[in-house]
């Protein structure tokens, strides 16, 4: 775990890039995130977000793409649009989350 | 002041992999097809192109009339440690695929129609096995509706051209 700068602020990153300390996201971090992986982030994308973030201070872990169809509520097809071939890695790195260990 | 490095950005789409997998399911039981699902499921994250081919009892998984109700069995299976003399009483099938059900759901794995379901809009391919769909009397009306097409086994050589191939 690093001290590193995204979008001017200094935050703590792992050694891919992932945040690793949670009260330093902001939706404005995410937006430079996003953008880091080639995405503009609409109000759609941040539904996702959001959900991941709530979920992971309830439950403790990062949610599975499936927890984020069946408890978020975004059909599966749709966080392949909008988080393309990774959708599970993607939305965590842009929601400063631990990638998701889940199997399913 | 301390001067910062700018963070690293994590590689999603290393050098654009054309990488390619495909599942042969040829079992029936409910035991035996959740390792296909899984993969499926875990390589389609991964943004890797997925088939699934279904063959011989792998049919009940895309039977729509058995794809619901896949059965596990301790019968003559030493994992399960329990003594072989009990595992063929009668309602012991029905009672162990309740069992694995109950565990199934309990770490919140979808059923197997729930499952392809996921699989599929998740961009995965099913193919069903023409040999078997003869051998069995089956067609497309039999089978779940999102099976893309009953093709031989030529054709599935054909599109796993360059592919990973799992035999389960």
């Amino acid at each position: 775990m690093t001290l590193a700068t995204i979008a001017g602020h200094e935050v703590h990153v792992d050694d891919e890039g992932f945040m690793t300390k949670y009260e330093e996201w902001d939706d404005g971090l995410a937006k430079q995130l996003a953008a880091n992986i080639g995405i503009d982030l609409t109000d759609r994308h941040l539904d996702a977000i959001h959900f991941l973030r709530e979920d992971y201070l309830a439950v403790g872990e990062t949610p599975t793409l499936r927890r984020v169809t069946t408890v978020g509520g975004i059909p599966t097809k749709e966080l392949f649009q909008l988080f393309p071939k990774k959708p599970a890695k993607k939305m965590a790195y842009v929601a400063g989350l631990p990638k998701p260990v889940g199997c399913v | 002041m301390t001067l910062t490095m700018e963070a690293p950005v994590p590689v999603f789409e290393d050098k654009a992999t054309d990488r390619k997998l495909a599942i042969i399911c040829s079992k029936g039981s409910l035991d035996m097809a959740y390792p296909g699902l899984v993969l499926a499921n875990a390589a389609l994250g991964e943004g890797i192109e997925t088939h699934l081919f279904f063959t011989f009892w792998g049919f009940d998984m895309i039977n729509k009339e058995t794809m619901g109700h896949l059965q596990f069995t301790p019968l003559g299976n030493p994992a399960t440690h329990m003594p072989p003399m009990l595992m063929g009483l009668p309602g012991m099938t029905s009672f162990a695929t309740h069992m694995m059900k109950k565990q199934i759901e309990g770490i919140d794995i979808p059923g197997v129609p729930e499952f392809l379901e996921m699989i599929t809009d998740a961009g995965g391919h099913l193919w069903a096995c023409r040999m078997s769909a003869d051998m069995m009397h089956i067609d497309e009306t039999d089978l779940y509706d999102r099976v893309e097409g009953i093709i031989s086994a030529t054709d599935f050589i054909e599109l796993s051209e360059g592919a990973q191939t799992i035999f389960i």
